[in-house]
């Protein structure tokens, strides 16, 4: 798996210690998911199948993760575009594909370079709007479970009776809830709003 | 799509974000015994596209730990969806606002400045019922095909713009609890009441506490309502009557999602199942609209009620689908 993640790249980003599987989330989470925007406008435009974007994206975060096993790459973002765009050769070469548009390539979308660092306050006010935003993408009653959950802090047995549901279906809504909320926030650039 | 065979698998991704979704909320539940433990571990050790796609639905569900910001109460994101569309929205509010100050005269002043904040809407389509708590402890609950605002720095002032509500009230003399309902105002004094709008016609029944009932242009001679009243408001004309408070109970039914007849005509009880079912009844002749009814039915369950009707009032039901014509 890890062979694919570009042999022409190991030489050109710093490789540091072989990261320990105990804090491999951490840095997946730290490092490659606030990544997930960039990436996914970068799948859907240079893969002829934007319905597969997402299982891409998947792919691809498996391979960073092998890859960080041996090694954590550093810096993260142009290693992570790299295995991407390593993936989407490799898919194509498979299914006989005749182009693949990755002249829009990321150096071109800007996505390459590192931006400089918001202040901290706006950063969270931003973050605050994304998180709403995010959460106005959710079906009525399932953001209905989640605000119960994560604003007012109430227990499942409170959010049944205030929404006159089972407990089960308050499972079901926070579940979908969580499934829908990674995809936006982590997903969609500014939370899901264009 | 362009023809080839799907060596992708492209339904995948989803299913692993769904399940990975699935074992976070689980978790999140409480409800990891050893099996469950197991299962999960095992799951996770299966394959590293197992592992990330936990990673990331539980990062997420981490994330939206800061939406706790937005609280206390109240939900807030009804308010962010309101302040995330144009500025010149909450504009239009505010000289709306300034236009009804005016309306009502220096009393008001201090406090509709004050009602800047962008607003909050709460609605419920037919058949639902919804609850809104309030920062200060006031809880309001929707009943069916309801539309209902809330504005203010200190949401002390609601809009109902159609359908009926359930006012839980704290009171606090400095910020009067304010009810705007077509075009009268009922300023709560301490209280627990519902208010029902419907074209224009304003109906306040008031089961605890102490409201005044006015116009909102303050012309007429407001009412005092005290437990017990059921006032009656249109533009011209308020009626209170009193009523047992067995009676208020039955009329507040919806809240467990019933509805209840005493001695009620079938023409009534028609028409009451119509505003919570897309469902509507017709009853076609007069005989069959003039036979009384009693008894407790679920509000959105119009076959059992149907069934009744035809058991015990020898009626002839025909289902249309869209409605149902009862005749005799």
């Amino acid at each position: 798996m890890q062979d694919n993640t570009g042999s022409n790249q190991e030489g050109r980003e710093r490789r540091e210690r072989a990261i320990a599987a105990s804090e491999l989330e951490g840095w997946f989470v730290r490092e490659i998911l606030p990544l997930e925007a960039a990436l996914m406008q970068f799948l859907r435009r240079s893969w002829h199948n934007k319905a597969e974007a997402d299982d891409l994206r998947q792919e691809v975060y498996v391979r960073v993760c092998e890859a960080a096993r041996k090694g954590v790459p550093h810096p993260a973002k142009p290693f992570m575009f790299a295995v991407a765009r390593n993936l989407l050769v490799d898919r194509a070469r498979r299914e006989h594909v005749v182009s693949i548009d990755t002249a829009s390539d990321f150096d071109a979308m800007g996505i390459a370079a590192e931006e400089p660092g918001p202040d901290r306050n706006a950063m969270a006010r931003q973050e605050l709007r994304h998180l709403q935003s995010a959460l106005d993408h959710l079906p009525p009653r399932c953001r209905e479970a989640v605000v119960l959950r994560k604003i007012e802090g109430l227990s499942y047995r409170e959010i049944a009776l205030r929404m006159s549901i089972s407990e089960d279906m308050v499972s079901d809504h926070l579940s979908k809830g969580m499934h829908v909320l990674a995809n936006t926030l982590y997903g969609e650039p500014g939370g899901g709003k264009p | 799509m362009s023809g080839f065979d799907n060596t992708v698998p492209s339904a995948n991704a989803h299913d692993v974000d769904a399940r990975a979704a699935h074992w976070l909320e689980m978790r999140e539940r409480g409800g990891f015994g050893e099996t469950e433990q197991a299962a999960f571990d095992a799951w996770m050790e299966e394959s590293m596209t197992h592992r990330t796609a936990y990673w990331r639905v539980s990062a997420a569900w981490e994330r939206a730990n800061r939406l706790s910001a937005l609280g206390p109460r109240l939900g807030a994101p009804e308010i962010s969806a309101a302040r995330t569309r144009a500025s010149f929205f909450v504009l239009k509010r505010v000289v709306a606002a300034t236009l009804l100050m005016a309306a009502i005269g220096a009393g008001g002043i201090s406090y509709y400045l004050s009602t800047s904040s962008p607003e909050a809407t709460y609605s419920t389509s037919i058949g639902g019922h919804k609850v809104i708590a309030l920062a200060d402890g006031s809880t309001i609950e929707l009943n069916t095909d309801t539309v209902l605002r809330v504005a203010g720095a200190d949401r002390r002032t609601v809009w109902l713009d159609k359908g009926e509500a359930y006012f839980d009230i704290k009171h606090d003399a400095a910020h009067p609890f304010v009810v705007m309902a077509s075009d009268h105002r009922v300023t709560d004094l301490g209280t627990r009441f519902f208010i029902r709008e419907d074209a224009n016609r304003v109906e306040v029944a008031l089961i605890e506490g102490r409201a005044r009932l006015e116009l909102a242009d303050g012309k007429t001679k407001p009412e005092i309502l005290t437990p017990g009243h059921v006032a009656v408001a249109t533009a011209g004309l308020t009626s209170v009557s009193a009523q047992p408070s067995s009676v208020l109970t039955n009329d507040l039914g919806w809240r467990n999602g019933v509805l209840v007849f005493r001695h009620m005509t079938l023409a009534e009880a028609a028409s009451e199942f119509n505003r919570y079912n897309v469902k509507k009844l017709v009853v076609v002749d007069p005989a069959a609209a003039n036979a009384k009814i009693d008894g407790t039915f679920p509000a959105n369950n119009v076959e059992a009620f149907l069934d009744a009707v035809q058991a015990t009032l020898r009626v002839h039901v025909e289902d249309l689908g869209s409605e149902a014509v009862i005749s005799h």
